[in-house]
């Protein structure tokens, strides 16, 4: 019988190995879910993963993508560390981009220097208002932030719907739920002429960066993980709960926002009643997948946002649906947690030897 | 009057009874101390699974069945990386709820837009045709009846048999259950799997009898709602239902005010539910001692025994 | 005829060995129990006595070994098969469900459905036979430990045990409880169930055993009759080494200026099931060691709270320290005037398992260490002021980046203290000084205790373990029910009185010679 055994450490080479492990499993899973599709599991593994890097332009939009997964990849990471569960960046990243995108359709003729930064401002206040709403919750009535974060995300989408299809809808938009375009000074600057590639690139990584620093070598960074390893122990420290929570889902929830800003003025342009193609549960995924680790959601998120272009990819190459994707994010998740079994346990075949053979299993 | 009180309890009872099962099955899990946060994956994977099988067949109970089917095996996915491997539970049950979503939306990519027999309503000569009585009472379909009967089973299983007390004991201290010679770990898989059964349930009436069509992520939240009840109810089965039901007219109540026409935007209204859940939750959740005093001492925390 | 399901032996076990990842719980250990016998099982912390007894209860499975019940070889499949074959055991730590009555307790340990029959009327009637009162319907949260206790003695004897095992039973338990256990105790061994004792408290041994079985780093080191050996003699087998006692300090006039006041301290449990800590009035000066002696669960872990800061105080001069009002202080704040703590729970608490030593000693050492500058951490620095707690305490350990948990018990605890001696406290407060540690450790927080009491800070102990407080202390006050006595001079102080305040209402009781004090 396989047996699991404590190894009484950490092992440092599962650490890396741990997150591989699971990427080669989600691998050969989705393979093998594929070719019970009747798809060759190699084609559509490579249609996945390597096509779109291959195509023209295929880079610029990965870390288009990638940006704000990044983004609030990190602020979760952060977050979960100190055992503040933000599973509603969705809302944040919503409400983030209504303020900013709100700025700049109450103000289409504000001066150019003026716009953006307020902008920026405007939507990483949205992302913690609704973050901050949630932590305030948990802190004064004790309202578990798992579920009271979700219900925002619903409640912000609702929120939208309101906005784009009733006040805010363009006149002239022939009745699509959408806004009017925003003013060109509105909109996120551009890093590379003719492409989608914004600001945000750089400013994910620099995000990650600073928070990485923040995490590590502060003591602000030590204090949340000290909170998430043992509560009694950052009691004992002098670390106040009530003010970590608070910043987790302040940082968690403006960077969402800060995110979503920036995908309405980056990517689309406008609002519309569909912001966030499931980014706050794919930002999950990130995160874990970058070990809780603001340096690793880099790399985390340029690969998650790599399976959204695989799934459009495989989408109309392979006419597989879209949805592909999420399942593919799924399953990475379970190979995530369950490697991570490897981190303190080792497995081992036992030894059914004589004295204590048992006859029915235990 | 009395038509829009029938359409209004008719109404609350069928959105309420998916709410019941998927919480039903919730409470038995936690219960026994586990935490899974993938209500809603298993539901959404229940509803496609009975939505396809139902489709493909024309025979609505298999539909049903296959519901069971595919609720069981995501909980037992969920049970082999949080109680075998030891992961996280909320991380867990978050990867749950992402790969139910996935995998109906892609199991559901051929379905959209198509109909799919639904599940009969009961009729019984006489007791059916009662005024507001009868189709209060008697004119639902079997799902509903079901869904009350497990409640109250799982009620006098929990309260009553010896049974129960072994539930209670593992979610109360799994430690001691095991120096008594409990296995933890199997009594656990057994009751995720339980909880998967009726979340699949819940699902099915989603997609075979409320509204029996599929769409992408139909259930809108309501997985996670259920798992909301549990905290509101205590962890007692008669709360359980009061919740539901208080849900389920909300839930009817923000689509009747829409159809009337009301100057309140539709979008704003349909949020009305997740309003609720959010002031329900502050509202209990207030009281930490009494909730701890509830709350089944061993919930989300991984066991691993040594022997 | 010899027929050895009546005569020989009633347990013989042979070659037992259990390795764990990293430790050899048991090698080739031997036991023989015989019949009506009260058979003690000697040995320090992590000895292994606790291996090898779960292992005759099926909780635990042997790699190797052999086991003779009455005669007939047997592999011991779980606990329901070790009752069937009539053991009983009484946990160290209960194994009790909190949220559970009396009854539905006992139910849970019984092996049918049959046995459940008629269980309320059974129980109340053993309980009143053997005198161990119980409530049936009673929820356990409610129950003091020695109530707890009695469920599980009472669950065992339910089964007609032919042997009962005990694991540590009197740790938990008054000096008053004790004398009554061991009545209970003589009686069974007299009616034929033969009683395995596990104890490290040597006193109790020599009252109540007729042989012990003497365990040493998971092996066997000696079979002896107890009463035949002086305690010094048994502790000397039990940890290999010559004992020397502490050298008593002279006791010191309290006529320095108070550094510790507890002025009417009272705070409500926030847990639900905590103990209110009510009106607590103390003065410790310089130099002086108090002791805080009391029963598990009567206030010491929310005293400790209140002291450390975790709590705060409702007034602020409810607890002052040097003179400073510090009830409405942070832990933060009041290490700033210079007061320190050592939690009981070192997992979690005192320590973050999963982190470094060096970032454990970081934990409660960056503001009086100056760790931190514009926020941030100073790593030479800390790990500098790890390795100087690991050099001065003697730690076991690979050096400051060690994970906590790598540690054992002993180690652990002697950097925990040594991380709050080291920072030249004015005040400190220790709950529990040596739980869990091994003798060698246990001596070492001791004279680091007095060490440090001698250069004239204020030590106050809060310890379960009377025998500690006799040796440590100055002057001696008891908890009970969240409040605590008036301090009385050790050279005042007897087991008896003492032990009489931790029963709290044992002050009506006859004051009786004590059984384990011969």
């Amino acid at each position: 019988m396989l047996k699991i055994e404590p190894r009484g450490y950490e092992s440092k080479f599962w650490r890396y190995a741990s997150p591989v492990l699971a990427l080669l499993l989600t691998g050969a899973t989705s393979g093998l879910i594929f070719a019970a599709m009747g798809r060759p599991p190699g084609l559509t593994v490579y249609t996945f993963l390597i096509a779109p890097l291959l195509q023209q332009d295929g880079f610029e939009a990965l870390v288009v993508k990638a940006a704000p997964l990044i983004m609030m990849g990190v602020g979760l990471s952060l977050a979960y560390r100190a055992n503040v569960w933000n599973i509603g960046t969705d809302g944040q990243f919503t409400l983030g981009a209504i303020c900013g995108g709100g700025m700049a359709l109450a103000f289409p003729d504000a001066p150019a220097w003026a716009i953006f930064p307020a902008m920026i401002v405007a939507g990483a206040i949205g992302g913690m208002l609704n973050g901050g709403l949630v932590a305030w919750l948990r802190i004064r009535f004790n309202a578990n932030e798992i579920l009271t974060s979700l219900m925002f995300a619903y409640i912000t989408q609702y929120l939208l719907v309101y906005l784009v299809t009733g006040p805010w809808r363009d006149p002239q938009g022939f009745g699509f739920p959408q806004t009017a375009l925003f003013s060109d000074d509105a909109l996120a600057p551009k890093l590379i002429e003719d492409t989608n590639v914004h600001i945000g690139v750089v400013l994910a990584p620099l995000i990650a960066i600073a928070l990485w620093f923040m995490l590590e070598k502060t003591l602000l960074g030590y204090q949340f993980r000290v909170l998430g390893q043992a509560t009694r122990a950052a009691r004992f420290a002098g670390f106040s709960e009530n003010r970590l929570v608070w910043i987790a889902m302040l940082i968690s929830g403006g960077l969402a926002g800060l995110a979503g800003m920036l995908e309405a003025t980056g990517t689309l342009g406008q609002l519309t009643t569909t912001l966030s193609p499931g980014y706050g549960f794919t930002a999950i995924i990130v995160a874990f997948l970058g070990r809780l680790n603001p340096l690793g959601v880099i790399p985390a998120g340029l690969l998650l946002a790599l399976t959204y272009l695989g799934g459009d990819a495989a989408q109309i190459n392979l006419g597989l649906p879209n949805a592909v994707t999420g399942i593919f994010q799924g399953i990475l998740l379970f190979y995530l947690l369950g490697c991570d079994i490897l981190l303190l346990n080792r497995f081992r075949w036992a030894s059914t030897q004589a004295p204590t053979r048992a006859k029915a299993a235990q | 009057m009395t038509a829009l009180l029938v359409a209004f309890l008719v109404s609350t009872i069928a959105a309420a009874t998916p709410l019941l099962l998927a919480a039903t099955g919730e409470l038995v899990v936690e219960k026994v101390g586990v935490l899974n946060l993938g209500v809603e994956g298993m539901m959404l994977a229940g509803a496609i699974a009975a939505f396809a099988t139902a489709n493909e067949t024309g025979v609505t109970s298999l539909g049903v069945v296959a519901a069971l089917v595919a609720g069981i095996a995501l909980a037992l996915l969920f049970a082999v990386v949080s109680l075998t491997l030891q992961a996280n539970q909320t991380a867990t049950g978050l990867a749950l709820t992402i790969f139910g979503r996935g995998f109906s939306a892609l199991v559901g990519a051929g379905y959209v837009g198509i109909p799919a027999p639904t599940l009969p309503k009961i009729h019984i000569p006489l007791l059916s045709d009662i005024p507001v009585l009868g189709p209060v009472v008697f004119g639902h379909d079997i799902l509903v009846y079901l869904s009350l009967a497990i409640l109250a089973v799982v009620a006098w299983c929990i309260r009553s048999t010896h049974l129960g007390l072994i539930l209670r004991a593992v979610g109360d201290s799994h430690d001691a259950a095991h120096a008594l010679g409990y296995p933890v770990v199997p009594i656990r898989y057994a009751a995720v799997a339980f909880g998967g059964a009726l979340a699949g349930l819940a699902g099915a009436y989603m997609s075979l009898a409320y509204t029996p069509l599929w769409a992408q992520d139909m259930t809108a939240g309501r997985g996670w709602v259920a798992v909301a009840l549990v905290t509101f109810s205590a962890w007692r089965p008669f709360w359980l239902l009061i919740g539901a039901w208080f849900f389920g007219a909300l839930m009817y109540l923000s689509l009747y005010v829409q159809a009337l026409g009301v100057a309140v935007p539709s979008a704003l209204l349909s949020a009305l539910p997740y309003i609720g859940t959010v002031i329900v939750l502050v509202l209990i959740s207030r009281d930490a001692r009494r909730i701890r005093l509830h709350r089944p001492a061993m919930l989300g925390r991984p066991f691993q025994s040594r022997a | 005829m010899n027929d050895p399901m009546r005569t020989g032996p009633l347990l013989t076990m042979t070659g037992m060995t259990k390795q764990y990842p990293g430790c050899l719980a048991n090698d080739h250990v031997s036991l023989t129990v015989e019949r009506n016998q009260i058979h003690a099982l000697l040995g320090e912390n992590g000895a292994g006595k606790s291996t090898l007894v779960k292992t005759i209860y099926g909780v635990v499975k042997p790699d190797a070994g052999e086991i003779i019940w009455q005669g007939q070889k047997v592999a011991i499949q779980n606990p329901g098969h070790a009752q069937r074959l009539g053991v009983g055991m009484v946990f160290q730590h209960f194994s009790l469900f909190e949220a559970l009555t009396v009854t539905e307790n006992i139910a849970l340990g019984l092996g049918s459905a049959r046995e459940r029959i008629g269980l309320r009327e059974r129980i109340v009637r053993i309980s009143n036979e053997y005198g161990l009162p119980l409530d049936p319907d009673r929820v356990v949260h409610d129950l003091s430990v020695g109530e707890r206790q009695r469920i599980e003695i009472v669950r065992c004897l339910l089964q007609n045990p032919k042997l009962l095992i005990m694991d540590e039973p009197t740790s938990v338990l008054t000096p008053s409880e004790v004398k009554k256990l061991f009545v209970t105790l003589r009686r069974l061994a007299a009616e034929g169930c033969s009683i395995l004792y596990i104890s490290h408290k040597l006193e109790e041994v020599r009252a109540l055993c007729s042989a012990a079985t003497i365990m040493r780093f998971g092996k066997n080191v000696g079979e002896c009759a107890p009463a035949e050996k002086t305690v010094k003699e048994l502790a000397e087998i039990m940890i290999n080494m010559t004992l020397h006692a502490p050298t008593p300090r002279p006791l010191t006039a309290s006529s320095k200026p108070p550094r510790l006041v507890l002025d009417k301290l009272t705070i409500r449990s926030p847990h639900h099931f905590g103990t209110d800590l009510k009106a607590i009035s103390l003065s410790l000066a310089g130099g002086e060691i108090l002791g805080i002696a009391g029963i598990a669960g009567n206030g010491q872990s929310e005293l400790m709270d209140a002291l450390s800061g975790e709590v705060p105080a409702g007034k602020p001069e409810s607890i002052m320290i040097d003179g400073v009002a510090a009830g409405h202080m942070g832990p933060h704040e009041r290490r700033g005037i210079h007061g320190c703590f050592v939690p009981e729970e070192r997992n979690g608490h005192g320590a973050v398992t999963a982190m470094t030593l060096a970032e454990n000693a970081f934990l409660s050492g960056f503001t009086r260490q100056a760790l931190v500058r514009f926020g941030i951490i100073n790593t030479r620095k800390t790990a500098a002021f790890a390795e100087h707690i690991i050099r001065s305490f003697d730690v076991r350990t690979t050096g400051p980046k060690a994970e906590a948990r790598s540690l054992s018990g002993g180690n652990l605890q002697k950097f925990l203290v040594g991380r709050e001696v080291l920072q030249d406290p004015a005040v400190l407060v220790i709950n529990q000084p040596t739980w869990g540690v091994d003798a060698g450790a246990a001596l070492a927080i001791h004279e680091a205790i007095m060490a440090l009491a001698e250069a004239g800070a204020a030590v106050m102990i809060i310890s379960q373990d009377l025998d500690e407080i006799f040796v440590l202390a100055d002057r001696i006050a008891v908890i009970a029910g969240g409040r605590v006595s008036a301090p009385v001079l050790k050279r005042e102080a007897t087991v008896e009185s003492i032990g009489r305040l931790m029963g709290g209402t044992a002050a009506a009781e006859a004051p009786g010679e004590m059984a384990l004090a011969e």
